[in-house]
């Protein structure tokens, strides 16, 4: 059963990580010698959407491998506040527990952090989601870099995929967790940081995110 | 063969960078998991961090009514529907017959 409602939940990030997945796997084999299976490899041992496609770039530079871990961890410096909003929340523990960390991609923690409370209770759901997830990666990593260069990807209404499971999850934050003030705000500094510097958008959103979150701590509870 | 194992080292330094910065709250911060700023932050970071991603995802798409239409609908159809496949997969039809 609850195999099956893992199944239904991953869904949405199998027609997102598949395609991307795939890009990335021509992306690779395109702009390196290497064999496929480095491909898979990276899908299996690195498991980062972005951080990936930036290491093809390092790779084809021969960075060093000290730029290689400063880049990869300011890229991915996000995931930071994904383990702080789920360091009280986490139950599982040893294997499981340690395997969900290692694959706490963007899609996975929004995943788990909007599913329904009854489905929350057990949460051997979560790991059983990061495997799918990662496994539907992993197979788009192989697939790409099998089918090589010279592939021409339909991207035909796929790239609406990933924005649309987002959407789902917002909608679903805020029948659970209704602060609208509060995610407003959010969209608000959203905006403001694309606009002032589109490349670390993510980032910049996050840290004005998180001070606005801190300066509020203690003076309200995000009701309405 | 020189090749193979910087690319292996590359993979290893790789997956270790990226654990780390999943890791690295669960060691801050194992001794303080009731702390109040902790449970402050873990209920209210994800509805601000689907805010976010919702819209660093969409800037990928064309600035266009379309993807935004698109983009109402399912938050409608999620609304009323609660049925997450549905509601991406009107979306993304809306989304190709708009663009």
């Amino acid at each position: 059963m609850s195999q099956l409602s893992a199944v239904r939940y991953s869904i949405p990030v199998l027609f997102g990580y598949l395609p991307l997945g795939i890009a990335f796997g021509v992306l690779f084999v395109s702009e390196l010698e290497y064999p496929w299976y480095f491909a898979t490899a990276m899908g299996a041992f690195i498991f980062a959407g972005s951080a990936q496609f930036l290491s093809v770039g390092l790779i084809a530079n021969q960075a060093s491998l000290f730029e290689v871990s400063v880049a990869i961890l300011l890229l991915n410096a996000r995931h930071i506040f994904y383990g702080i909003s789920l360091v009280t929340e986490l139950k599982l523990s040893g294997l499981k527990r340690w395997y969900l960390i290692f694959a706490l991609t963007d899609e996975t923690y929004s995943l788990i952090t909007s599913l329904p409370e009854p489905t929350r209770n057990s949460q051997q759901i979560y790991w059983k989601l990061a495997a799918l997830n990662q496994f539907y990666w992993v197979s788009g990593c192989t697939l790409g870099a099998l089918m090589g260069a010279g592939l021409a990807i339909p991207s035909t209404g796929l790239e609406f995929v990933l924005p649309a499971l987002f959407m789902v999850l917002c909608v679903e934050q805020y029948r659970y967790n209704p602060v609208p003030s509060l995610m407003l705000a959010a969209a608000g500094i959203a905006v403001f940081s694309m606009w002032l510097w589109v490349d670390q958008m993510l980032i910049l959103s996050i840290g004005l995110a998180l001070s606005l979150l801190l300066i509020t701590y203690r003076g309200r509870q995000w009701k309405d | 063969m020189e090749g193979l194992a910087y690319l292996t080292g590359f993979i290893l330094v790789a997956g270790i960078a990226t654990f780390v910065t999943r890791a690295l709250p669960f060691w801050i911060f194992r001794k303080q998991e009731q702390h109040p700023l902790l449970q402050y932050l873990g209920r209210y970071l994800p509805p601000v961090m689907m805010v976010l991603l919702l819209i660093y995802a969409s800037g990928d798409l064309p600035r266009s009514w379309g993807s935004l239409i698109a983009l109402i609908l399912v938050a409608l159809v999620q609304w009323y529907g609660r049925n997450a496949l549905l509601s991406i997969f009107l979306g993304t039809l809306a989304y190709i017959l708009l663009s």
